[in-house]
């Protein structure tokens, strides 16, 4: 299965190449100019000229996602919690969850900046607020997912509600948890660069916007591939730490695929 | 049941009602009375849907009769969850704990420490057939194995009464006819009452001491038999006339 999985993981990298490959071709036969589009070559020299900026401007944006996903972390646990626990939390909180979804955060970010001006709070607020709601909603399922008998034969031993979410409604919601953060943590680095890019002194969104409005366009591409790079790590090692978290998931995964 | 011994468990009348909208009630239970003595195994069966599982519920503490009594040596007990230790037809062994540590649930559950609940269960092992698949996960384990594991989790719980509802439903013929084997070997080795739903006539008559057979649902008693047959009881036992004469007797018990 593992082995599979990282054979699997050429056929993308080799249509990758491919698409490099044709642009690369497209610019040159075209002769296009490259603050409308540059070729992948100098995208990628222009990107390593200035690798000092844009590596600080990453570890920005980094920290902001981090802190902001932590943020959404907190908030999306104590909400899934008192949710499970209460049926008043769950007819109350749940339909403002789903509005809370509504709001365009391309109208709020600008506002956040007025609000709370131009350091890391406005752009922790932006990550927290696109992703705490995936993952408030997969922790809610994930406890509701709880097989019922389950729950019985827990309280048949005499286990109260506290008992009994520790010992079976949280290890039920775990698989679904961490499906919902990988949902989560992709939309936070786009929470950060969109937040920043609205106004910030330092991180790939702002950087992306300076050297947009200076005609860079190759360093705009060489920081959105920086970007990307950044979420696939991220995205992966979400799978690391569900490793080390829920490893009898993975190993039961693995056991029915086989059979 | 002899005068001098208190019943282990007694069901005085139980009777149970569930609202449905509009004040109309529907009566599941109806005056249910029975009783299991201290070291047998009475079986109740009924046609499915008949109220069974919440007769359970309702000696399981999970539930709360509408009327009648609960005794447990002599004492009432309706709503207590301490004196029966329940096994659910599915396994339910939780897919992120070891065997034994599924075991030792129950265990924990009555506040015993981990590693003394670890302890405990893994002397029970060897006669459950699980020597070996202490530190293993429930995905590694034949169904067979597992309904083991989760009758270890029951029976280490050490209450007064069993409660297996369906314990070898979910299994095939052959897996079934081994496991109630089994049962029986390790049955005459220990001192455990138990009460067993099934809905399958020959395990009853092989496995208990006396039958209960319910009606269709609102469910009350319709018959009680005593199984006198000598054990431990095997495939030789199914050939013996007073076999047939029971399975016959039950049969018809359950199509009238």
């Amino acid at each position: 299965m593992r082995a599979r999985s990282w054979a699997n993981l050429w056929v993308p990298l080799v249509f990758l190449t491919v698409l490099v490959a044709v642009w690369e071709a497209a610019v040159h036969l075209t002769g296009a100019r490259p603050q409308v589009l540059p070729a992948p070559s100098r995208v990628a020299e222009s990107g390593w000229e200035h690798r000092a900026a844009i590596v600080d401007h990453a570890a920005a944006t980094l920290s902001v996602t981090a802190v902001g996903f932590g943020v959404s972390l907190v908030c999306a646990w104590i909400i899934a919690i008192a949710i499970d626990f209460s049926p008043l939390m769950r007819r109350g909180l749940i339909p403002l969850l789903v509005a809370s979804q509504t709001i365009p955060v391309i109208a709020i970010a600008p506002l956040m900046i007025i609000w709370f001006g131009f350091g890391l709070l406005p752009k922790i607020l932006v990550v927290a607020l696109v992703t705490f709601f995936p993952i408030t909603i997969g922790l809610v399922e994930g406890f509701a997912h709880t097989d019922r008998e389950a729950s019985a034969l827990l309280r048949s031993m005499g286990a109260g509600r506290i008992r009994e979410f520790l010992l079976v409604r949280l290890p039920s919601a775990l698989p679904l948890f961490f499906t919902s953060l990988r949902i989560g943590i992709t939309y936070a680095v786009i929470g950060a660069i969109f937040a920043e890019y609205v106004g910030a002194k330092e991180g790939l969104g702002i950087y992306m916007s300076v050297q947009k409005n200076a005609f860079r366009t190759d360093l705009v591409l060489a920081a959105v591939a920086v970007t990307a790079l950044v979420s696939i790590t991220l995205y992966l090692s979400t799978y690391l730490i569900e490793r080390l978290v829920i490893p009898w998931h993975l190993k039961e995964r693995r056991a029915a695929n086989e059979r | 049941m002899s005068a001098e011994t208190a019943p282990r468990l007694e069901l005085d009348e139980i009777t149970r009602e569930f609202q449905l909208r509009r004040g109309q009630t529907r009566r599941v239970l109806d005056a249910v009375s029975l009783h299991v003595s201290p070291g047998e195994l009475v079986s109740i069966i009924g046609p499915s849907g008949c109220g069974k599982s919440t007769l359970f519920n309702i000696i399981a503490g999970l539930d709360q009769a509408t009327s009648g009594s609960i005794r447990v040596d002599g004492r009432e007990a309706a709503g207590s969850c301490n004196h029966a230790a329940y096994m659910p037809q599915k396994d339910l062994l939780f897919p992120w704990r070891s065997i034994a540590e599924n075991a030792a649930l129950g265990l924990e559950v009555q506040g015993i420490k981990r590693r003394a609940a670890q302890q405990q269960v893994r002397e029970w092992f060897p006669r459950f057939g699980l020597s070996g698949f202490e530190d293993a996960l429930p995905f590694e384990l034949s169904g067979g194995m597992r309904q083991r594991a989760a009758l270890l989790r029951t029976v280490v719980q050490q209450q007064q009464t069993l409660l297996l509802d369906e314990p070898f439903g979910a299994l095939d013929a052959l897996t079934k006819q081994e496991l109630q084997a089994w049962l029986q070997q390790v049955w005459i080795e220990h001192d455990w009452t138990a009460l067993l739903i099934t809905h399958d006539v020959r395990e009853a008559i092989l496995l208990s001491d006396r039958v209960v057979v319910l009606t269709p649902r609102p469910a009350s008693v319709r018959m009680v038999i005593d199984v006198a047959l000598p054990r431990p009881r095997g495939i030789e036992t199914i050939a013996h006339p007073e076999f047939a004469r029971l399975e016959r007797t039950l049969l018809e018990a359950l199509s009238s």
